[in-house]
């Protein structure tokens, strides 16, 4: 797939990184920074254009006419909108994906039109642009998900929110650690759960009935939402609900994290060190107490009693100041401390440190994008584990000729899966069916999927493809 | 560096496919060397063999400082394989004046130590040829075009490898296809210039041979006389029209293939100031010449200058007249545009117009800076902006390439070599031109030179080849620090 990229900001490296892995991508990166563009190149194979991403000479020398896709990612939500409206217009581009942050944007959504089955140049009361992601509501949503749940790593939807799939370290004091898995069956037999991988010591293990999660598990399981917090209880003692947060940095993610979590009665701090920018969000937010301070100041801190905090969360535009102000929180009692790192390094430096939880935007953000690249029929990705490992959601297809599909009418046992993957749920009609091994695949079927190591991903794509 | 070892023994695997095309030949002509052409694929691929199994454990995506260093060693080792099949066929031929023949192929010089060309074996004369079309568009491009192994790491052996100072312009968002549409372009021109030589006169062999010596701006020819032996105005306008074509930019070529529109040579300043130098070049060339009463008539003055200042310009190196025999202005006129005249991007050598021109530009800012000392003026190619960090490359470049001029010709002269046999030599193994003059001038070739004298003229063609900073960054303390 040929695939122009707009932007070359951490959003835009990070999905140029990942699409340019997949060999069948060619990739294209566009920027007014010629020396972000020039490192870029020298990391990955890709092919960059210095300008401005809206205009049509610099979208027509980025190949704008073969191009299958644009993803515009730039800063500015003004020039997403009007360089997916001309590489629609001028060049006639099919998919158009755009990342709009403004709130005032989104909230109406007549303004963006699906191009999808039209032929360019025709025209709509929109800006021609088939998918809209935003991060900050994407990250948002993540973290509050996190906070509903005490003790997980990762939640991710599937389903439309019907599934999720749960990370979380397993801990003494849950009532299978120690025990064989197939024993949860005994513990809660009206809930159905299935573990799709344990790592342990960074490495991924074989998961069986009769694996023992041990102490310091990564596990990640599936259940339907509703049955979430029990399944948790197995792997973890179960943590009281979250009451009081406190969240370092009043920026976009800060704020929107704010006002969900008042919504829902949360008791909620935010500081913030500018000192007009903490007056503007102060008149958004209705019971959130707005401090202007700065988060790594241990007085202030003390003083606004961060010992009985039960989550501190650090959004800050400078990683580095979350994780140490997530480090200092900690040490001054917070319960569970969670911190913005978009490096991966760091994210990976953080787990299982002194932070709980390092939420790495990009990771949240790419797995949407993803889905619109990927072969075959695949609804929904997950980046999962800083993106070495991913969750697929995908549609099974009736084969087409004479060949019987591979996927379609086996048991999830008869499935030739790449190592470190497997089925892990199945939605039929909209109902959600746990894999067992043996779970007959229809036609039609949403599979999701565990991928343990991100090689296999093509692997598995190329099985589902009729 | 052991991962450096692991790629270049693919290469070599690589480079044994090669032979095929001598073999055939030696075939064809019942040249009874056949069997020594595979014994000399089978040696490299052999090596080649060694070389990867035992360093398979190594390896890893190159960084770009291992692109320095397998391009140099590449290019060595592959030049040195190349003397397998001239040792093998030439009695009497020592290994330096086989080496010295090989890196003059690959690196498209087009000087011999050889005499009575007409009487090499066909199979081994056109191995040279072949030489020259490999190193041409250049062996590591072809590498990455034909290897899926590089990724990334073939960005870094093609800025290694590839002419011009501004090498981040891919044509195609992956660099294997960029390669490859690089290649096609080169090829398909290379059957166009086969085909047109033939029509203009002469057989299959001889139009195949200089089909790729011309495109690969090299100059070898299977016969002493050069394209003289043709004697022949339409075979010389076939000739300069593709050295014409090969030392523009193959980027335009390509862009033009793929939009069926010749709107991108309009564009392109630098063919433009080639075009403009060689014409003015010519006439005033021509001009002197007639004057100076080596030809009693203007239009055959024309026509020889026309062939050998475009051959010598272009770094091609053909000639059809003993042009050292003209008075000294010319021959040292013709020498000297071909530091100049080939474009980045093209087979030929030399410092290329665009240095040139960013040099230029760089000097008239500096000028127009001493009467406004406010002012700020961008240095300007065409319509396109150069950017200061590459004005300072282009300083660096040439900078160095003069001192590697000065520094090889004292080589020469300490050697016992007379003044203009070593300064010609030097520009012209350098730019990758191929005849100087004096001893070594185009009514002779390199074969009087001593040992030490053949291997100096080896390494200029090497630096000259690799623009000088892929090879001499290896000679850094700062390369080999961890």
């Amino acid at each position: 797939m040929k695939i122009i990229i707009l932007g070359a900001g951490q959003v835009g490296r990070t999905a140029a990184h990942h699409l340019a892995r997949e060999e069948a991508n060619d990739v294209t990166v566009v920027d007014k920074d010629d020396t972000l563009l020039r490192d870029l190149q020298d990391r990955i194979d890709i092919r960059t254009v210095q300008g401005n991403a809206a205009s049509p000479q610099i979208l027509e020398m980025a190949g704008a006419a073969g191009a299958d896709m644009i993803v515009a990612l730039t800063n500015s939500d003004e020039v997403n909108m009007v360089a997916c409206h001309v590489a629609w217009t001028l060049f006639g581009t099919k998919t158009k994906i755009a990342r709009i942050r403004a709130q005032s944007y989104t909230y109406h959504p007549a303004l963006f039109v699906s191009t999808e089955g039209e032929a360019p140049p025709q025209q709509f009361g929109g800006f021609a642009v088939d998918v809209y992601l935003s991060p900050e509501e994407a990250v948002t949503a993540y973290i509050e998900r996190l906070i509903r749940y005490p003790g997980a790593l990762q939640v991710v939807d599937f389903a439309d929110g019907r599934v999720r799939l749960v990370g979380l370290r397993a801990l003494k004091g849950g009532l299978l650690v120690g025990q064989p898995i197939r024993a949860i069956r005994d513990h809660i037999p009206r809930v159905d759960a299935r573990v799709a991988a344990i790592f342990r010591g960074g490495q991924s293990v074989d998961v069986g009935g009769d694996t023992v999660v041990e102490h310091g598990d990564e596990v990640f399981f599936i259940a339907a939402t509703e049955d979430i917090r029990s399944v948790m209880a197995e792997m973890r003692k179960s943590e009281d609900a979250v009451k009081r947060v406190v969240i370092a940095g009043g920026g976009n993610i800060g704020l929107r994290l704010a006002q969900k979590l008042e919504e829902d009665n949360h008791q909620v701090k935010v500081i913030e060190r500018d000192k007009a920018r903490a007056r503007r969000i102060s008149e958004q937010l209705r019971s959130t107490i707005v401090l202007n301070g700065d988060a790594a100041d241990e007085e202030l801190l003390v003083e606004e009693n961060i010992d009985s905090a039960d989550v501190f969360c650090a959004l800050t535009n400078s990683e580095e100041a979350n994780i140490l102000s997530a480090m200092l929180a900690k040490r001054l009692g917070a319960h569970r401390v969670m911190a913005l790192v978009t490096r991966p390094a760091y994210a990976e430096l953080m787990q299982s440190g002194p932070v709980d939880v390092a939420i790495s935007p990009q990771t949240v953000t790419i797995g949407s994008l993803l889905a619109y690249v990927r072969r075959g029929d695949v609804v929904q990705v997950h980046s999962l584990r800083g993106g070495a490992a991913e969750a697929i959601e995908t549609i099974a297809h009736a084969s087409r000729g004479s060949r019987s599909s591979r996927v379609v009418g086996r048991t999830v046992e008869d499935v030739r899966l790449p190592e470190g993957a497997s089925i892990i749920a199945i939605v039929r009609h909209g109902n959600v069916i746990m894999a067992h091994h043996d779970t007959v695949i229809e036609a039609d079927d949403h599979v999701i999927l565990f991928v343990a190591d991100k090689r296999h991903v093509e692997q598995v794509e190329r099985l589902f493809q009729a | 560096m052991l991962a450096v070892v692991n790629v270049l023994g693919s290469m070599l695997m690589l480079f044994s496919v090669t032979y095929v095309l001598p073999f055939v030949t030696s075939l064809i002509y019942r040249d009874g060397l056949a069997i020594d052409f595979v014994v000399a694929s089978a040696l490299c691929a052999a090596s080649g063999l060694v070389l990867w199994a035992t360093t398979r454990r190594h390896k890893r995506e190159l960084r770009s400082r291992d692109g320095f260093l397998l391009v140099t060693l590449a290019w060595v080792l592959m030049s040195l394989i190349a003397t397998v099949p001239l040792l093998l066929a030439i009695p009497g031929l020592t290994f330096t004046d086989a080496f010295f023949e090989a890196m003059s192929g690959l690196s498209t010089t087009g000087a011999t130590v050889l005499t009575g060309l007409e009487h090499l074996p066909p199979s081994v004369n056109l191995w040279r040829a072949a030489l020259h079309w490999y190193g041409g568009m250049g062996i590591i491009v072809l590498v990455v075009a034909i290897l899926p192994i590089l990724g990334v790491g073939g960005m870094q052996l093609y800025k290694a490898e590839t002419p011009g100072p501004v090498k981040n312009e891919k044509l195609t968002p992956r660099i294997t296809q960029t390669a490859k549409a690089l290649w096609a372009v080169y090829a398909l021109m290379t059957i166009a210039c086969i085909g047109a030589l033939h029509l203009a006169g002469m057989n299959w062999f001889d139009a195949v041979f200089h089909g790729f010596s011309t495109m690969a701006l090299g100059g070898f020819s299977n016969y002493d006389a050069s394209i003289g032996h043709f004697d022949s105005l339409s075979i010389e306008l076939v000739v300069i029209l593709f050295m014409l074509i090969s030392a523009m930019n193959f980027s335009r070529h390509f862009i033009a293939w793929q939009q069926k529109s010749l709107r991108a040579y309009a564009t392109d300043s630098e063919a433009a100031a080639m075009l403009w130098l060689l014409s003015v070049g010519v006439l005033g060339v021509s001009l002197f010449v007639w004057t100076s009463g080596v030809y009693e008539e203007f239009p055959v003055a024309l026509r020889h200058v026309a062939f050998n200042l475009v051959a010598l310009a272009t770094t091609c190196g053909y000639a059809t007249q003993d042009y050292a025999a003209w008075p000294i202005f010319a021959p040292i006129m013709m020498l000297m545009l071909s530091c100049y005249v080939c474009n980045t991007g093209s087979t030929g050598g030399g410092i290329k117009m665009f240095r040139t021109l960013v040099l230029f530009r760089q000097a008239l800012r500096e000028l127009l800076l001493l009467v406004h000392p406010q002012a700020v003026t961008p240095v300007r190619i065409g319509t396109h902006i150069v950017a200061n960090h590459i004005v300072f490359a282009v300083l660096a470049f040439v900078v160095l390439y003069f001192a590697t001029v000065v520094v090889l010709t004292f080589a020469l002269l300490a050697s016992g070599l007379d003044f203009m046999s070593s300064f010609s030599a030097i520009i012209a193994c350098i730019n990758n031109a191929g005849p100087g003059l004096g001893v070594v001038g185009p009514a002779s070739n390199y074969q009087g030179l001593t040992d030490f004298q053949t291997w100096v003229c080896s390494l200029a063609m090497l630096l000259g080849r690799l623009e000088i900073f892929s090879f001499l960054v290896l000679l850094t303390p700062a390369f080999w620090k961890r």
